[in-house]
């Protein structure tokens, strides 16, 4: 898939808001007046940001609040609600704290509650695309909540919490590094199921149907070559194991901004490699997988 | 809450307006829809192309370029306005004129020409549907040199076919798609019958009936083949000679059909002593004779109720005179011919030959069919059926564009006669006009006389060495060298030798090169670098070799360059036109039709149709048929031409709606005024269906001579004997061999004897071509999105085609170590080019090829010069030459077929090696400097709102 | 509508057969002329006389090479466009509810005006049959020609989609596939029609008719059948001019 930026943004940085807007709401920390302020901006920023970031994506974007009609069956529409309703509940949860010094502790349960969901239904938009097989995968919410998580409790300063996720995090995303390859070729689909004409024999693309390029090429056959991709595989793993080092170091303000940072990056290089590297089932029709 | 959806509106309003015309996206000529909606400017315009369903030639269908004709009649590359050049020749250094200023300057460069030599003016036309008119008007002025662009198209497969059985394929006759079991297909990927083809392939597939596709190369029409036989280029010939071998080693061909409508009992003198030996045996009347089984007696072959004898000998005198037939059996039944002597050479096995004949014997013999149709004969016979050999075959370019495409055209008819598969059900049949005998076409006509007309018309069929364009002194009378000894049966001239010659001054110099409708300096020309030079050379005192060049296109092409005077011409929907059956027609098997264009539309820019042009020019000229009595100008325009000229007493361009005693009528009549309103009326086109009884048996049978008489086909019937012993050959053999007074330059001898034998032969180009040293033969294909070099200009489809690779087949990619992406080096004996390649396995493992004419010169139809056509796209055309490598007989062979002339494209040999990716494709020519800038960079077409 | 109608009245679609298609892109061109004029926004093109000129079509055709085991490779056209699913994925995952199953023929459209261009249907298809309209920023598919097969304005004759009017090959077939009676269905039945990447589980109602048997030369034993019909009636050119004689005789 193409790696589009605002889209690696959306996800990253929407993730990064809500986490922290999960400890937020758990009260780790339960900061209050205009430090709370500043949180919950940092919180606001980075989800409302990428969420912006996100209407880049669209062809339309003055239409976006019909975004909101089918949550029925959408996963696009539901993170639109469940971000919406986060949002709402967080500003409430916050105008709390930064305004009346009180923290109705319910409130920010609820909040925290809504911010993983509004974390799993952006990671549902993709995990459901059987049409990914690399995303369509459990593997993919996980890694969303368990960046949201991780990242959320890294700007959270919940250190010790964040270490723990962070090394989980780190680990899934290894995990999935060395096993979602497989997946694509794990469905069975191929040239043959897609073209049905396996039964006359091997099957191979020849002349695509425009020498010129389309929608379809630019935004769902990116290919990356393999070398390219595991060197920035390991990239990915080492900034993300980076902070941990880094926390694990006698603390200083340098030291945990560098963590974040790094974390960031991993998170970015990692999310850019979650779509560079996901191939969509009609790249075969182009004899490309990718 | 039920399932609530949006409305649709499902009745839009479609247009305002359907006009109905032909399109011209190529030479199909299919009826077209074309549906008008009011534009901002209330003007009308056209909003969508469609196919007309009541059209005899599509019936309703339309191929893609056609439906991108929107795409077509709006580019940016339509020339604007006449042009004058100011740069240097090749450069497009223009400036624009008015019409005055232009018919001005060709008036002043012509008149003087035909006032002292008409000769010095060559009028070239390329794929045009007006022959019939421009070849009046260059034979109005006087000059021999006409022709249009079969030379280097197919004149091998039309001449072939009219010598042998008085048509051809191309679109003069058609598989009887409704009843064929069995299809072969030779050497085609699109034809000028581009629908009509794939709508019959339909119906074959619809019925589950067979079709085998002889091609090195397996895709469009040879993929959906059910058999595919990747031939080795050249061997066709060879392939279908060894067909031949085994039928008639197993007796399986159709002696009742030979015997009667063939010339195969026709009996040969077979005196070696006399100048007629080898030449049939006649009657006092001149008609060649054969022996009635009857009667035993020598009579006219056509007499009545003769019962001709196949296997006839005669003797008199010391000599026996023997058949056709028998000559033919003591040729192919020999083992030269089995197919285990050829399998190697065609890269065919023994057994898949004989598989194919065996199929061809089943399917002809033991399904024949039977049509309770009664017919009577031209010798009176009287039938009450009509037999069918469900047989039938197509071939075009990948057969005749060889040097030895003549006679394997002339075998591949031997073969579908020896069946008796052609007119009869099942088989291919002739589309009205056709058939129509060699001997009912004119002959060619050279004799120039200042400031008159020719003797008559240009272009025709030869029948001996008295007829060929010779000078009295034994030169070429034609600039082409057409109907000379070089290539003596040249029936569409030679276009591709125009520009060399006139370079080189060999036979003459000229003073103007007049051309239409080709793009003669890129994908239409061989050795494209040395036509350019040709064409910019300058002699000692500085002025162009080739004086003055004058061009007629619609677009900013690579020719357009190199004009000293180009003359804008309008799109297909912006002007009249005219499908005459006296050119190239558009009839159907079973109905006679021709077809108009009107304009549809009116053009936005100054530009004037070529042919309404001439009109005016004829005038200026004061060219007979093109002035009154009193000097004015005769045709006001085309649509007056069209309407009003008078060809033969009752003969016109058109031939439905003229008029007579009773009114309207068909076919002959005099002009009538409103004939073009009733043509539009009845939506673009007139066609009349054959008579029952008169579909098949063509040539033979009363009911259709009659009503090709009452028509104006002709004006006597014609009944004819399919000619697979073609005498006129011989004539030239016998010259070459030192009879008649005619006699060929000596280093010609020996080829004619060879070449020009009168039963159809094979012999092999590859050793000309140095297939030695160059052991891969290198096709193209057209494609078919794209017409030539017109399609990239077209915004809709240059994204189906906007580079072509190289595809090299699978033994060859190995062998070079080829991955996708690579580029190769390719080398012919001429020259080089970089390009890169695709792999294909479908592939004759000695053959590379690739689309034809998609490659462009840089600047050229208002492209970006980056355009990946440009960049990447490539022409082998660089690769050909029009002369064949020299072979130390310090003389230079062209490289044609030696009958007719016929450029040999297909018989280029290649080396090809894997180099390291250039920027862009080589050779790179300079950019040309866009007469009509350069397109905009965002489309989204919809007219209506 | 992203919910997916339980069940639709008919289920309208193309019958496309692999056996008969020439890839000669007709259906291509005249679905992009018919639909750049009709349903919607035009179907733009951008750089269309540049260096890398690209637009929104919505239907396409492929070619594929097919090597057997034994015999020749083979080559297959393979025009693809919606295939108008029962499971129809791009239709559930639209948040605007833009793109919707008709209930009355099962037809997959976009309700452009609702379309906010996020291209997740595009996404979620498998069969690449959505393009995203560079200009318009709205999806674009394959109507089926909607505003053809019903229109009033038309001659009966020509309410069919563009594409299949225009084939010249008769490859492409348009019908109700509900029907088990309707032709389509009924050459699906005799043809063995194929839905493709069926793992999907797209449930498409466009089906493909395989290509038939090719080369059959290789694999069978049909040249001995028909052998004999070469047996040789005389050795030489002598010997067929005394076959000849008996021949002619018999006429
Ligand atoms: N779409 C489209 N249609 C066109 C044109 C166009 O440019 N585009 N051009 C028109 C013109 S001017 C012409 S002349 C016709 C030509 O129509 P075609 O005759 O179909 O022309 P080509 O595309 O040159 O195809 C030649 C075929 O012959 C095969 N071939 C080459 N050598 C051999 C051989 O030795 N033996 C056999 N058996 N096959 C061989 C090639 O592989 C190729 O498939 O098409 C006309 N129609
Ligand atoms: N390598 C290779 N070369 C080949 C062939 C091949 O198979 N292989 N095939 C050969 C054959 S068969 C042919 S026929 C030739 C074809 O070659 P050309 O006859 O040169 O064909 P086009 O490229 O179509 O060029 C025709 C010119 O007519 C112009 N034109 C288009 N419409 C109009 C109009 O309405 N009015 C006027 N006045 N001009 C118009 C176009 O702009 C173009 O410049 O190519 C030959 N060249
Ligand atoms: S085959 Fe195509 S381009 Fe040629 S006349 Fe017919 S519709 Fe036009
Ligand atoms: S083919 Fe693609 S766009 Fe069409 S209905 Fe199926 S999933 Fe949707
Ligand atoms: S691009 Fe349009 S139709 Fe597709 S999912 Fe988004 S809103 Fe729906
Ligand atoms: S049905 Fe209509 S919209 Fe769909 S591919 Fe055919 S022409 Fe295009
Ligand atoms: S129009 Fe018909 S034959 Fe041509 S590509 Fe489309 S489906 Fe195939
Ligand atoms: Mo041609």
């Amino acid at each position: 898939m193409h790696p589009a930026p605002s889209i690696i943004l959306f996800t990253v940085l929407s993730g990064l808001g809500f986490g922290l807007m999960i400890f937020l709401g758990l009260g780790m920390p339960a900061p209050t007046g205009i430090n709370a302020f500043i949180w919950f901006a940092l919180a606001y920023i980075f989800a409302v940001g990428g969420l912006i970031s996100s209407t880049f994506h669209l062809g339309n974007p003055q239409r976006a609040l019909k975004a909101f009609t089918q949550w029925k069956t959408s996963w696009l529409s539901r993170e639109a609600w469940l971000s919406a309703i986060t949002l709402t509940i967080m500003a409430i949860y916050g105008a709390g704290l930064v305004f009346l010094e009180t923290r109705w502790t319910a409130l920010g349960y609820l909040g925290a509650a809504c911010a993983l969901a509004t974390v799993y239904g952006t990671s549902m938009i993709y995990a459901q695309l059987k049409t990914v097989p690399r995303w369509n995968h459990p593997t993919t919410p996980a890694m969303f909540i368990a960046y949201a998580l991780a990242g959320g409790s890294l700007l959270a300063g919940q250190v010790s919490v964040s270490l723990v996720l962070m090394g989980c995090a780190a680990a899934l995303q290894a995990f999935i590094f060395f096993t979602a390859d497989t997946r694509f070729a794990a469905r069975g689909h191929t040239l043959e199921t897609a073209t049905q004409l396996g039964d006359i024999g091997k099957v191979r693309a020849f002349e695509p149907p425009h020498t010129g390029t389309n929608y379809l090429l630019h935004e769902m056959v990116h290919m990356i070559g393999r070398k390219h991709a595991q060197k920035l595989q390991i990239i990915a793993l080492l900034l993300l194991v980076a902070p941990i080092i880094l926390l694990l170091l006698p603390f200083s303000h340098t030291l945990a901004a560098g963590a974040v940072l790094a974390h960031l990056a991993g998170v970015l290089t990692a999310r850019w490699l979650f779509f560079a590297q996901a191939e969509h089932v009609v790249g075969l029709y182009y004899g490309k997988r990718g | 809450m039920g399932y609530n959806q949006p409305v649709v509106e499902t009745s839009p309003k479609v247009s305002d307006e359907i006009r109905k015309t032909t399109c011209y996206m190529c030479a199909c000529r299919c009826g077209i829809n074309v549906h008008m909606k009011d534009g901002p400017d209330g003007k009308r315009q056209v909003a969508y192309i469609e196919g007309n369903k009541d059209h005899p030639v599509n019936q309703g269908v339309l191929c893609a370029k056609g439906s991108a004709g929107i795409m077509q009649v709006n580019a940016p590359s339509r020339l604007r306005a006449p042009l004058k050049r100011v740069g240097p020749r090749g450069s497009g250094a223009f400036e624009e004129i008015t019409w005055d200023e232009a018919m001005d300057i060709a008036t002043k460069t012509l008149a003087p020409i035909r006032e002292k030599n008409p000769e010095k003016l060559a009028f070239f036309t390329g794929r045009d549907q007006s022959q019939s008119f421009t070849s009046f008007w260059a034979q109005g002025f006087g000059t021999p040199n006409y022709a249009a662009h079969g030379g280097f198209c197919s004149v091998n497969m039309a001449a072939a076919g009219i010598y042998t059985m008085g048509g051809a394929f191309w679109e003069f006759g058609q598989p009887d798609w409704e009843h064929t079991k069995l299809f072969m297909l030779f050497g085609v990927a699109e034809d000028h019958d581009s629908n009509p083809i794939k709508m019959g392939i339909g119906k074959i597939k619809a019925r589950g009936a067979k079709i085998i596709g002889i091609n090195p190369i397996r895709t469009g029409y040879n993929a959906v083949a059910d058999e595919w036989v990747g031939i080795t280029p050249g061997t066709d010939g060879l392939f279908i000679l060894a067909l031949v071998h085994c039928l008639l080693k197993a007796g399986k061909i159709d002696l009742n059909y030979l015997s009667q409508f063939t010339n195969a009992p026709v009996l040969l003198n077979g005196d070696e002593s006399s100048p007629d030996f080898g030449l049939f045996l006649r009657d006092s009347d001149g008609k060649p004779v054969v022996m009635d089984r009857t009667t035993g007696k020598l009579t006219a072959f056509d007499a009545k109720g003769v019962k001709p004898d196949l296997g006839a000998s005669f003797r008199k005198a010391g000599y026996t005179h023997r058949t056709v037939f028998h000559m033919m059996i003591e040729r192919y039944m020999d083992d030269a011919y089995a197919p285990e002597a050829v399998a190697d050479r065609c890269g065919i096995t023994a057994k898949r030959i004989r598989a194919i004949a065996a199929q061809l014997a089943d399917v002809a013999f033991n399904q024949a069919i039977e049509l309770d149709h009664e017919w009577t004969d031209f010798r009176g016979t009287k039938h009450t059926k009509m037999i069918g050999r469900p047989v039938s075959m197509h071939a075009m370019r990948g057969i005749s564009a060889h040097a030895n495409g003549f006679q394997t055209c002339r075998a591949l008819h031997m073969l579908q006669i020896i069946l008796g598969a052609v007119e009869t059900p099942g088989g291919m049949r002739f589309k009205p006009p056709y058939p129509k005998p060699a001997t009912a076409h004119p002959k060619p006509h050279c004799k120039v006389t200042p400031n008159a007309p020719l003797d008559g018309p240009h272009l025709g069929f030869v029948h001996g060495p008295e007829d060929l364009c010779l000078k009295d002194d034994g030169s070429p009378a034609r600039i082409d060298k057409a109907f000379t000894w070089d290539n003596p049966m040249s029936a569409h001239g030679l276009m591709h030798m125009v520009i060399s010659n006139a370079h080189a001054g060999d036979p003459y110099k000229i003073d103007t090169l007049f051309m239409y409708m080709a793009n003669m300096s890129w994908n239409s020309s061989m050795n494209i670098g040395g036509v350019h030079k040709m064409l910019t050379d300058t002699d000692e005192d500085g002025n162009y070799v080739i004086p003055n060049i004058i061009y007629s296109d619609a677009y900013s092409s690579e020719m357009v360059a190199y004009a000293d005077l180009v003359l804008p011409d309008t799109t297909y929907l912006e002007r009249h036109d005219c499908i005459s059956l006296l050119d190239r027609p558009i009839c159907e098997a079973d109905a006679v039709a021709d077809a108009i264009r009107w304009p549809v539309i009116e053009p936005d820019r100054d530009v004037r149709g070529f042919q309404s042009m001439l009109c005016d020019l004829g005038a200026r000229l004061n060219l007979p048929g093109f002035v009154n009595e009193d000097g004015t100008q005769k045709y006001k325009d085309y649509a007056d031409y069209i309407t009003h000229h008078i060809r033969r007493p009752g003969i016109g361009p058109l031939a439905g709606w003229r008029t007579g005693e009773d009114g309207l009528q068909n076919g002959r009549g005099d002009a009538n005024d409103a004939q073009l309103d009733t043509y539009i009326e009845n939506g673009g086109f007139w066609m009349e269906h054959l008579p029952e009884g008169a579909n098949y048996y063509k040539p033979w049978n009363m009911r259709y001579q009659e009503w090709a008489v009452k028509m104006g086909f002709y004006d006597s019937v014609q009944p004819y004997i399919f000619q697979l012993y073609v005498e006129p050959m011989r004539k030239f053999q016998r010259a070459a061999e030192g009879h008649g007074d005619r006699q060929p330059p000596d280093h010609l001898r020996k080829r004619i004897i060879d070449t020009l034998d009168p039963l159809p032969i094979w012999y092999s180009n590859a050793a000309e071509n140095k297939a030695d040293a160059f052991p891969v033969t290198a096709l193209t294909q057209r494609p078919m999105a794209m017409y030539h070099s017109w399609g990239s200009q077209n915004a809709w489809l240059r994204q189906i085609h906007g580079r072509n690779p190289l595809y090299v087949p699978t033994k060859i990619w190995e062998a070079n170590g080829f991955s996708e992406g690579d580029w190769a080096l390719v080398t012919s004996p001429h020259g080089k080019i970089t390009v890169p390649v695709a792999h294909q396995a479908s592939l004759n493992e000695n053959t590379v090829w690739t689309w034809n004419a998609i490659g462009k010169r840089k600047g050229a139809w208002a492209l970006d010069k980056n355009a990946p056509e440009a960049t990447k796209g490539f022409l082998l055309n660089h690769l050909i030459h029009e002369l064949l490598p020299p072979k130390g007989d310090g003389l230079r062979w062209a490289n044609s077929d030696p009958v007719t002339g016929q450029a040999a494209w297909f018989d280029l040999k290649v080396r090809i090696e894997k180099t390291t990716a250039p920027k862009e494709s080589q050779p790179q020519m300079p950019a040309i400097k866009s007469p009509v800038g350069k397109g905009p960079d965002h489309l989204a077409w919809k007219t209506g709102k | 509508m992203t919910e997916l109608p339980t069940q639709t009245e008919k289920k309208l679609g193309l019958v496309i057969d692999l056996d008969t298609c020439v890839g000669c892109h007709a259906c291509v061109i005249s679905c992009k002329g018919w639909n750049t004029e009709n349903y919607g926004a035009p179907l733009s093109d951008q750089d269309p006389y540049g260096a890398a000129p690209t637009g929104t079509f919505l239907n396409r055709v492929h070619s594929y090479e097919v090597q057997p085991e034994t015999g020749p490779a083979q080559l297959i056209h393979f025009p693809k466009s919606c295939l108008h699913c029962e499971d129809a994925p791009c239709v559930t995952v639209c948040p605007t509810g833009a793109s919707y199953k008709r209930v009355e023929d099962g037809i997959v459209l976009v309700n452009e005006s609702d379309c906010i261009g996020c291209g997740l249907c595009a996404w979620a298809c498998p069969y690449g049959a959505r393009e995203m309209d560079q200009d318009q920023g709205v999806m674009k598919k394959c109507t089926l020609c909607v505003d053809r097969i019903y229109n009033e304005n038309l001659p009966a004759e020509d309410r069919e989609p563009a594409c299949v009017r225009t084939c010249p090959a008769g490859a492409r077939h348009f019908g109700d596939l509900g029907d088990p009676d309707s032709e389509v269905s009924q050459l699906v039945a005799e043809r063995g029609g194929l839905d493709l990447m069926p793992e999907q589980g797209t449930k498409p109602v466009n089906q493909y008719l395989p290509p038939r048997l090719k080369d059959d030369y290789t694999n069978t034993g049909e040249i001995d059948i028909l052998a004999p019909l070469l047996d040789p009636v005389a050795p030489d050119a002598k010997g067929l001019l005394g076959w000849l004689d008996k021949a002619l005789e018999k006429l």
